[in-house]
């Protein structure tokens, strides 16, 4: 958590803006859903870290996580495209306006179930964007089904038990190239808002997968994806303190060994440790931990895979600085003399 | 050839006299991976390069190499390019298919093959003509790995002394095939060529009536393929975003428009692209990709052929609901399902037109010419833009992929239009905007771009319900009203859209209708019709769905209309029995092919012939 004082007291952003801003529409989801907690967060992030509300652009599938665009940013342009393949809506988004601060919300059933190859094959390009998977292990609108989340013995709210293993966000987004990997719980404000912060400052993918219990089909005790679960096996790997590139302020950070890491814009992240030493950096250590992890029924939540040195889509791709969708017609229309030429070879 | 053959030669395919001066047709037979088809062109190219109108149909396997494939020149003084059924010249190289090729042959003809194959005793009604390939390649190229792909360049040899093409003519081409950076490799088969040449000087007698004369019927003309054209279309649209996914007929629009967009759209300044491709991981990415990429503001397209048009399906119907433009060059194959992956058809017309679940109509393109190819392509832009939907621009196999003679493209006259987009001093002016609302009267809402610096530019692009102001809604006025501006939209597309070629013939009962590349047998057909029957006819060629008023007047005047359709169900037909009158109707006629080739103009005689009961 940075430094700063909560949004309540602090008035306005460095841009001006009052948190109201960065609201959105009322949330027609479940009272109690872990996802309003995760939209209340993408609220107070915006704003602390001061981005320009008409430059972001939200993207979601389908599914109860999808619907929460609505419910914050309304100043920002939203698309809620169809089941599992906003990534692809985002990509063509961002490759038009690489200005843009894209931020996508979908859910387990979108991302590991009908969407998973888009998703796989978003985290080989580091797209900068924010994907926010809001993870219940169950598919809501539908009223209760088991996602590829859910964790085997796991048993539905009508007594089914789930016998498959899970598939985990977090590992296929640090073996396929996702530069930010984080898994928080909805019910750990300052933990995930350290963490969107991060996400924010991070030129790159990052994939944020939150544990957001769903409050009528998934809170029930045999459910692994519970708040009494969640609150009972909850595993921070640090403490993470964020210190945003345009506040100055020495953090105090109790005794204990702490990584810093310098981040794009010049943020800096402060990763202080709790019991076992984690490196972020080290790819293999991630994955070894999360099996290790997995075996005690414990979530490992943090920053769990880190790597700002990887170029991203659009140096990838060698494209001009300005956004290709408002380049003028004499840089996009190539003039006569080469059509000439191309005749001539043609001839 | 002994003499009873000739005489039998003379009496079924006239006397040496009475030669057949640029018109006829050469089939090579090979198989693929074998590299005829640089020998094809080359030999193709030479013609075109006598000033002899020809065209070119490669037939040809999914496959990489040792399946049998067919090319078919067509050399015509009267400009006919559609393809010919009748081969007269062929070159028999395939020993799977040789004596089949043969036996297929109409007397008279004449075949150039391998001696080893043995085909003389086939036949005694045609002009045979035997060389021992693998004799004359063994000296030109010592590289035995190389034999194979340079052993067809001696037919090029052989088959220009036999016909009369100008050996400096070969050259010429076959060094432009090579171009200057692969000058060995030129002069390796060039070798080829000669030795062919002189092999047939020495050996071969002519006794065809056969011949390539110089004319002038290909001033300022190109050879290009369709995905070419398209291709060159997309980047002088000023195209920005290029979203693929490999699929055959397709793939090779998106490799030509990478190879133009790496020409001519990187700055030297900085070594920048003004644009990004991206192959996805499938065809739903593709299009997903295109339309966050056309919500976002650029332009943006995708290539594709009916598998993927069909993985499309999803996308195509959020583009049509939430309102936001896309490009998709649906290059069509047989089908269903693989289908004959490299065969031709017009297959796509009805499902494209009614793409996705729900009530939808998406626009269409036809362009059945690489001219069209280039132009369409830029009106397909404009058009998705101004209307803020999903288009598709509809070619095909034959088009896409073979080599068209065509005149030189035309540089774009109008400037680039990009639709109605507020952008911040518009909002500034107007305080706000409703997304959908219909401000003009032609069903078009006025957008905004994610990133347009003013507080009330959002809107959320949503492919649930939701009313004029882009908001949620499920209330029954709400949908209603949208639906009926979406389909008023659509019909508002009728007066934008190219409209069609019409040749209306004061003296014909009966009309032909056709769209994309039906019209190269359809125009034929015509004269066909006429010079042997007798039979007047108009003309309307399609270039557009909707279909304008034009089509309705057309049909008005005439009895009978014959529209012709390349697949089984007469798709094309389908599509205005969905809109016309039970009268217009009842004047319809169908004639269809979808037997995978291109169309050619007998096959539509023959039927048109049949159903007058002439």
């Amino acid at each position: 958590m940075s430094t700063t004082s909560s949004p309540a007291v602090k008035k306005q952003n460095r841009l001006g803006f009052e948190t109201a801003a960065y609201k959105g529409g009322r949330s027609t989801l479940c009272a109690g859903c872990g996802h309003n907690a995760i939209s209340e967060r993408i609220v107070e992030v915006f704003y602390e870290m001061g981005v320009q509300p008409w430059n972001v652009a939200k993207f979601s599938g389908i599914g109860c996580s999808s619907k929460s665009p609505a419910y914050f940013l309304g100043m920002s342009h939203g698309f809620n495209a169809v089941h599992g393949r906003a990534p692809a809506v985002a990509t063509g988004a961002l490759l038009a306006n690489q200005h843009l601060t894209g931020i996508l919300v979908t859910g387990d059933g979108d991302t590991a179930s009908i969407g998973i190859g888009h998703f796989m094959h978003l985290l080989r390009r580091n797209l900068p964007l924010i994907y926010i998977i809001e993870d219940n292990g169950v598919y809501g609108l539908t009223k209760g089904q088991f996602s590829a989340t859910a964790d085997v013995g796991s048993k539905t709210k009508s007594g089914v038990v789930n016998e498959m293993p899970p598939i985990d966000c977090c590992m296929l987004g640090i073996e396929l190239g996702a530069t930010l990997v984080a898994r928080s719980f909805s019910g750990d404000k300052r933990q995930l808002a350290a963490i969107l912060k991060a996400c924010i400052a991070h030129k790159g993918l990052s994939v944020v997968d939150v544990i957001s219990p769903c409050v009528t089909f998934n809170d029930h005790e045999d459910s692994t994806k519970s708040y009494a679960y969640m609150k009972e096996h909850d595993d921070p790997i640090h403490d993470i303190h964020f210190v945003p590139f345009f506040e100055d302020i020495t953090v105090e950070i109790p005794e204990g060994e702490t990584r810093e890491v310098t981040m794009h814009d010049g943020s800096r992240l402060r990763l202080q440790k709790l019991g076992e030493d984690y490196d972020p950096t080290d790819k293999i250590g991630a994955i070894n931990a999360l099996h290790a992890s997995a075996k005690t029924g414990n979530v490992l939540t943090g920053i769990l895979y880190y790597d700002g040195g990887q170029p991203d889509m659009f140096e990838q791709l060698g494209m001009v600085d300005e956004p290709l969708a408002t380049l003028p017609e004499s840089r996009v229309r190539p003039p006569r003399a080469a059509l000439q030429t191309v005749m001539e070879e043609l001839s | 050839m002994s003499t009873s053959e000739m005489t039998s030669v003379a009496s079924s395919a006239g006397s040496l006299q009475q030669r057949v001066i640029n018109d006829f047709s050469i089939q090579v037979a090979t198989v693929n991976g074998s590299g005829s088809q640089t020998a094809n062109n080359v030999l193709m190219r030479a013609i075109f390069q006598m000033g002899v109108p020809i065209s070119g149909k490669n037939m040809f396997p999914s496959n990489i190499a040792g399946l049998p494939t067919w090319f078919t020149i067509r050399a015509s003084k009267h400009g006919w390019i559609a393809r010919k059924k009748e081969i007269d010249v062929l070159v028999a190289m395939n020993p799977e298919t040789a004596r089949e090729d043969v036996m297929s042959l109409a007397p008279g003809s004449v075949a150039v093959y391998d001696e080893m194959l043995r085909l003389k005793e086939l036949r005694s009604d045609i002009h045979f003509y035997p060389v021992p390939f693998d004799k004359l390649v063994t000296p030109v190229c010592p590289n035995a790995k190389l034999r194979k792909l340079v052993r067809n360049m001696i037919y090029d040899g052989v088959v220009a002394y036999l016909l009369g093409i100008d050996l400096e003519e070969i050259h010429k081409a076959l060094f432009k095939q090579f171009g200057p950076r692969k000058a060995k490799a030129a002069e390796l088969n060039w070798a080829a060529v000669q030795a062919g040449h002189e092999y047939a000087t020495a050996n071969l007698t002519k006794t065809d009536p056969f011949a390539i004369e110089r004319m002038d019927g290909n001033r300022g003309k190109i050879i290009i393929d369709g995905n070419t054209a398209c291709a060159l279309g997309c980047v002088f649209a000023g195209v920005t975003v290029v979203i693929w996914y490999p699929i055959t007929p397709s793939s090779s629009m998106m490799e030509a428009m990478i190879g133009y967009l790496k020409r001519f759209r990187i700055e030297p300044e900085t070594g920048r692209s003004t644009y990004a491709v991206v192959q996805a991981e499938d065809e739903l990415a593709a299009l997903g990709m295109v339309i966050g990429a056309g919500w976002a503001g650029a332009r943006s397209v995708t290539a594709t052929s009916g598998p993927g048009i069909s993985l499309m399906s999803e996308f195509t119907g959020l583009g049509y609901y939430v309102e936001v433009p896309a490009v998709i060059f649906d290059v069509q194959r047989a089908g269903p399902s693989t289908g004959l992956p490299t065969r031709t058809m017009q297959g796509d017309l009805l499902k494209n037109a009614l793409l996705s679940h729900g009530d939808t109509r998406h626009p269409m393109l036809f362009p059945s010419s690489p001219e069209e190819c280039f132009s369409l392509a830029q009106d397909a832009f404009n058009l998705a833009e101004f209307f803020q939907t999903p288009l598709f621009v509809m070619t095909d196999l034959d088009l896409g992929m073979n080599n068209w003679m065509a005149d030189q493209f035309e540089y774009p006259t109008e400037p680039i239009s990009r639709g109605k987009v507020l952008n911040a001093e518009d909002l500034k002016r107007l305080g706000g905007f409703a997304r959908y609302r219909d401000v003009d009267g032609d069903g078009v809402g006025y957008r905004t771009l994610p990133g347009t610096n003013h507080p009330s530019a959002a809107w959320f692009a949503r492919g649930s319900g939701h009313n004029d102001k882009a908001q949620y809604s499920e209330r029954e006025d709400d949908y209603i009203d949208n639906m009926n501006r979406l389909r008023h939209k659509f019909d508002e597309m009728k007066k934008h859209v190219p409209p069609p070629e019409v040749v209306l013939n004061e003296k014909a009962d009966i009309g032909i209708v056709c769209c994309g590349t039906s019209r190269w047998g359809a125009e034929e057909s015509r004269d066909q019709l006429k010079r042997e029957y007798g039979l007047e006819t108009s003309y309307l060629r399609l270039k557009a769905y909707p279909f304008g008023e034009e089509l309705n007047a057309f049909i008005a005047r005439h009895s009978r209309v014959y529209v012709i359709d390349q697949n089984r169900d007469g798709q094309l037909l389908e599509l205005m029995r969905l809109d016309f009158t039970a009268e217009e109707i009842s004047r319809l006629r169908s004639v269809r092919y979808y037997g995978g080739l291109p169309l050619d103009a007998r096959t539509i005689t023959g039927e048109i012939v049949g159903q007058e009961g002439l």
